[in-house]
């Protein structure tokens, strides 16, 4: 499969409050973003359980992408505080696994910052289309 | 007691009792006999500068001519006030004052009412003020504590000064003595190049006690402990001395009251844009540019010129330039419209036609007339002949390049509707400046757990379905701390808000979210990671059974503790691990 033809399949859990919200206003102001990006509504960061990420990769998708509230910010007080911690380790646990951490990411956008998520997604999107698809070993043995 | 301290005396054939230690002058206000006075201040001790209420002291082999605002009672006086001696020494000292301070006023009014013509004395400078009355020394000494100015120099050279004529560290530019000379001898402008501790005011001197405004909800004064002179030196109080009911107190602490709520409504306001910020417009530079709010104060009836709409030097301008988008619109500055600011130029320039012959130019980029009746007004302001230049004012300046600029502000403009680039004098030029969050908006917002648009405004639950509700239950908002507004708008969402504040506190019990987790009794193994990780405390552990158990009341639902459960016993109803896997296959189907 060439790069050109690739079209990269992106998993974003977003927190209701702040980045699903922000999503929302990217939507209502029509920003146009990359269309790769498949989002999943939680109600906070730190409902995104390690299992979920590693069910997307599993399934397929080429990257995830975890965004929460700004620090300070959580409806929920700290929610986005364990998603930090999670993302740290989990970032770990996958390099382990062959998975290159660029794939995974954790960022904040708060419910005004739709031009912020417009751009992450299409960074987001431009990045892993570059890397290629997931190889589950790193694309060592292709 | 009282009785021993107690002493008869008798003016102008009256008898009367006063306590001890009460001076002639006292006395006779007491009898309601007027004695003149220009040097004698009841907070002011007293000084007997000007002589001019002396009276006649008579005892049985001599009378006496002294000084009746120093001179304290004695048992048995006898005193006259109008009699020929007492009042042919005071017009004499009358007549002397005049010599002394010729354009004193007040003295030329005591001359005028004592049947004095002129002076018989010579007159060395026309142009004098001063009668060297000492009330500014004494203010400054007695009721400032600064004693930055006093007497110098002796004999007909006598006058009041700062040390060597210099400006003074001493001086804390309270203006108490410009407010207390009779003759205004001394100005405000004279200490205006000092330090000035009235910075808020441009429009003229305001008082450090003062009522905010006249429309002012509750209608109580406060003390501005910046410009208060008792903050700076300890002294003064005049205040607390002069009220009557004693509801003054100079050591009065802020102090925290806490409430138990349940609902608040954010109405925290806006900040006026500092236009000091665009240089070029020259705000702070320049006496003759203020800010709309500043020509709301000036235009306002009980304002520091009664309502007349005056340049710095007291004339009535001729042309009057209103600046519109000061510091909205502006990629610079803000990019939002403030939208109050069309609508309140086009008042001011309503108000100057009916105030003054004044031609007043306009210069807007788009005129935003949204409200209703507004464009109506605005067609209305066009009849009248206000001069409507469309383009943004690039400068204001008071560089004459012809003569008739000269002494005037010289605002250039692009008109793009004749595209060329204009230059018009004007003698004041108004400064429309925008609305913007007040400064501590992001720590609000982060007290209330609520967000902020980029802007720093409050955001808004939904910006058309839930316009006056926060993402936080129970906190809502109203006016332009959510975004500018004008006053019909902040009305109406305040009426919004505190509606569905009332409906929340009215019903007395609470909506909760069917959002909550909960945990499988059969799955959990009691390891109680759950309950150290809850934000809400929610969570406990049932000894008894072994197992943690949800408290729906507490849970707000965020399902942290269901990510964290090592066995899956904890679980978020309608986000159940089962339930997102299941979305994650779906979105993820080729």
């Amino acid at each position: 499969m060439s790069n050109e033809a690739f079209e990269p399949k992106l998993v974003g859990f977003l927190c209701t409050w702040c980045s699903y919200t922000g999503a929302d206003l990217a939507g209502t102001a029509r920003m146009a973003y990359a269309p790769n990006m498949r989002i999943i509504r939680v109600m906070c960061s730190g409902r995104v359980d390690p299992q979920f990420v590693l069910k997307a990769f599993k399934e397929g998708a080429d990257g995830v992408l975890i965004s929460g509230c700004h620090p300070g910010d959580c409806h929920y007080k700290e929610g986005n505080y364990n998603a930090l911690r999670r993302h740290r380790l989990l970032s770990k646990m996958l390099e382990q696994f062959g998975i290159e951490k660029e794939r995974f990411r954790l960022e904040w956008v708060s419910a005004a910052e739709g031009a912020k998520f417009q751009n992450v997604c299409n960074e987001f999107t431009e990045q892993i289309r570059e890397m290629g698809p997931l190889s589950w070993n790193g694309g060592k043995n292709e | 007691m009282s009785e021993e301290n107690k002493i008869k005396l008798t003016i102008n054939d009256k008898a009367i009792e006063v306590d001890e230690g009460t001076t002639i002058l006292q006395a006779a206000k007491a009898l309601d006999i007027d004695i003149p006075t220009l040097c004698y201040h009841p907070i002011l001790e007293p000084y007997a500068a000007c002589r001019v209420c002396v009276v006649e002291k008579i005892t049985e082999d001599k009378s006496e001519i002294i000084t009746s605002c120093n001179t304290k009672v004695k048992k048995g006086m006898v005193i006259k006030t109008d009699s020929e001696a007492a009042v042919g020494a005071r017009k004499m000292n009358i007549e002397l004052l005049m010599a002394q301070a010729p354009a004193a006023d007040v003295v030329q009014k005591l001359a005028q009412e004592m049947g004095i013509e002129k002076t018989r004395f010579a007159i060395a400078d026309p142009e004098e003020k001063c009668i060297l009355c000492g009330m500014c020394v004494r203010t400054c000494q007695q009721i400032v504590g600064a004693e930055a100015i006093s007497f110098i120099e002796r004999g007909k050279n006598r006058n009041v000064s700062t040390p060597f004529g210099e400006v003074s560290e001493a001086c804390i530019g309270c203006t108490a003595c410009a407010y207390i000379c009779p003759t205004e001898c001394i100005t405000f402008e004279d200490i205006k190049g000092r330090k000035v501790i009235h910075s808020e005011m441009t429009l003229g001197p305001s008082t450090a006690i003062r009522v905010p405004i006249r429309q002012a909800v509750p209608m109580v004064p406060f003390i501005d402990e910046e410009a208060c002179i008792h903050f700076k030196t300890g002294e003064c109080k005049v205040c607390a001395n002069l009220c009557a009911k004693e509801a003054i107190d100079h050591d009065m602490q802020d102090e925290e009251i806490e409430l138990d709520v349940g609902t608040v409504i954010l109405a925290t306001g806006y900040k006026e844009f500092d236009a000091s910020r665009i240089s070029a417009y020259g705000y702070g530079r320049f006496d003759n540019v203020i800010t709309g709010l500043e020509f709301e104060k000036l235009v306002n009836a009980s304002g520091p010129t009664g309502g007349k709409i005056l340049c710095a030097n007291g004339e009535e301008p001729k042309a009057v330039g209103i600046v519109h988008c000061v510091g909205s619109r502006d990629e610079r500055y803000n990019e939002y419209c403030s939208r109050v600011c069309c609508m309140y130029s086009l008042k001011f320039a309503h108000l100057l036609k009916e105030k003054t012959d004044a031609d007043i130019y306009d210069f807007y980029i788009d005129m935003r007339c949204f409200g209703k009746g507004y464009e109506e007004f605005y067609h209305r302001l066009l009849e009248e002949g206000t001069r409507f230049i469309r383009g943004r004012v690039s400068e204001i300046s008071d560089i004459a390049l012809s003569k008739e600029e000269e002494g005037k502000l010289i605002v250039r403009v692009e008109d793009t509707l004749i595209g060329a680039v204009r230059r018009i004098p004007m003698d004041m030029v108004i400064l429309s400046t925008g609305l913007e969050p007040s400064m501590d908006h992001n720590k609000i917002a982060k007290v209330f757990n609520i967000s902020c648009t980029q802007d720093t405004f409050f955001l808004e639950r939904h910006p058309k379905l839930a316009p006056s509700s926060t993402f936080t239950d129970g906190i809502f908002l109203a006016g332009s701390c959510q975004s500018p507004k004008d006053i019909p708008d902040t009305v109406a969402q305040a009426g919004a808000a505190a509606a569905e504040a009332l409906a929340l506190a009215d019903r007395g019990t609470f909506e909760l979210e069917p959002i909550t987790a909960e945990i499988d009794e059969d799955l959990c193994a009691g390891c109680q990671v759950c309950v150290n990780l809850c934000p809400f405390q929610a969570i406990t552990y049932d000894k008894e059974k072994g197992i943690s158990v949800v408290n729906d009341a507490l849970c707000k639902g965020c399902g942290t503790c269901v990510s964290a459960c090592p066995s899956g016993a904890s679980q978020q109803k309608h986000f159940r691990d089962q339930q997102i896997f299941a979305e994650i296959e779906g979105i993820l189907i080729e």
